[in-house]
């Protein structure tokens, strides 16, 4: 009797395990501190305590719940089958704009074009409607991560599939 | 001079960029659903023994056949497994109910014959025989084209319905006229954006590898916008339902579709 009351027990647990993890969100950047400078198009690297990694805004780009930019955009990231086609090709993006040009674009897009269709990565949680209580004063991105992406976007210069990473 | 010209420049390449935007939203061709899908799912739901919403028609069956509190069957008024169904009439859903004061959905019209037909307790809005008698009776409607009236006292939700659809939601910051308006046929991912009609529901979900009606989906829809949801049955979604078969007013009805 008592094994049986362990297996209940025991599964009883799995259960919760398994109901209550996926209803924690995956990012949590509670009130974040937006506090950047738009110069033209571009922001200029304001936060000079944080330096971004290219390796791991390679992976942000591909995180499903992260950038996932290679939902809308292609990128020499060839171990992903498929790449989508609503944003422009960012392939040697770095030729076409400057490092701080790509972080604004990055960071808020609506500032430049107000009816684009990309998420605000670092957008303030107070200019959106009905946010999902998940992510109540969330940011998509940490800052941090932007950097992160930025510092991989910079990369990208020569021809598709010679990206040095 | 060249300040001048700069100027007109401008100004007629503004016109013509408005004089687009007005004929791409003015000519539009309606493409359901059906055509932006990859050739398994269109096999998958041409297949009537594949097809899993031709299941859930065969529960419906016994629902439709269940005896009523007040011992009536809904086939006394609608003949032998829904035979005298009017498919004109069942494609005409959304509209207003002119005894109930407001407009319904063909669920809150199933809803309404089941209660106050067969005096039974209602069904919660998400209950698995609604969505069976849905899919049964909108299956009967197949082929005919769909026929929403929007003049008259419907008027003022399918203006509210257009108004949410385009309002920007969730994290994502995104509204439904982006994706299904601006971007059809563009991938996301792996996935071909549809124009978003509604001539398919209730339909087989391929992700979520279950049948949904339309307010469920666009509860997913919300999630994934990182969004606060609506209930299924708000005002706001039976608004939005409303506007969505408007728009798809003139495409056959495919119930039971199946879509990723």
């Amino acid at each position: 009797m008592s094994f049986f009351m362990l297996v209940k027990i025991n599964n009883f647990i799995i259960s919760c395990i398994v109901v209550f993890i996926p209803f924690f969100p995956i990012t949590i950047h509670a009130s974040p501190d937006i506090n950047y400078i738009i110069k033209d198009d571009s922001i200029l690297n304001s936060r000079n305590d944080l330096t971004g990694d290219p390796y791991k805004g390679r992976e942000l780009v591909r995180d499903r719940n992260k950038g996932n930019c290679l939902a809308c955009h292609q990128l020499p990231i060839p171990e992903d089958a498929f790449h989508g086609t609503i944003g422009p090709s960012l392939h040697k993006i770095s030729l076409r704009l400057t490092e701080a040009q790509i972080r604004l674009r990055v960071t808020d897009m609506k500032q430049i074009n107000p009816i684009s269709i990309m998420p605000g990565y670092f957008r303030s949680p107070e200019k959106i409607t009905r946010i999902s209580p998940l992510y109540e004063n969330c940011t998509i991105l940490s800052a941090q991560e932007v950097e992160d992406i930025v510092s991989y976007l910079v990369t990208l210069k020569s021809d598709p599939f010679e990206s040095p990473l | 001079m060249s300040i001048f010209n700069q100027l007109l420049s401008a100004f007629f390449s503004r016109l013509f960029f408005l004089y687009i935007l007005s004929v791409t939203a003015s000519q539009a061709e309606l493409v359901s659903g059906y055509e932006f899908s990859s050739e398994q799912a269109k096999e998958f739901q041409d297949d009537d023994f594949q097809n899993p919403g031709f299941l859930l028609i065969e529960q419906g069956l016994n629902v439709y056949n269940k005896i009523g509190d007040n011992d009536q069957l809904c086939s006394n008024c609608h003949g032998l497994n829904g035979d005298q169904f009017i498919p004109k009439s069942i494609a005409q859903f959304p509209k207003y109910h002119d005894i109930l004061q407001k407009p319904v959905t063909l669920r809150d019209q199933i809803q309404h014959c089941w209660v106050s037909r067969l005096d039974n307790f209602s069904l919660e809005y998400d209950d698995p025989e609604l969505l069976a008698l849905e899919t049964l009776v909108r299956n009967k409607a197949y082929g005919e084209k769909v026929n929403v009236n929007i003049s008259g006292k419907i008027k003022p939700y399918y203006e509210a319905g257009k108004a949410f659809y385009f309002t920007r939601f969730g994290q994502m910051d995104m509204n439904c006229a982006q994706c299904h308006d601006i971007y059809t046929g563009k991938m996301l991912r792996g996935q071909k954006l549809s124009q978003g009609h509604t001539n398919g529901f209730p339909l087989y979900r391929l992700e979520s590898q279950k049948m949904i009606n339309l307010p469920q989906r666009l509860r997913e829809c919300f999630r994934s916008l990182r969004a606060e949801t609506f209930e299924q049955d708000s005002k706001e979604f039976r608004d939005l339902e409303i506007y969505l078969n408007a728009r798809g007013n003139g495409l056959k009805i495919e119930t039971p579709a199946v879509r990723y």
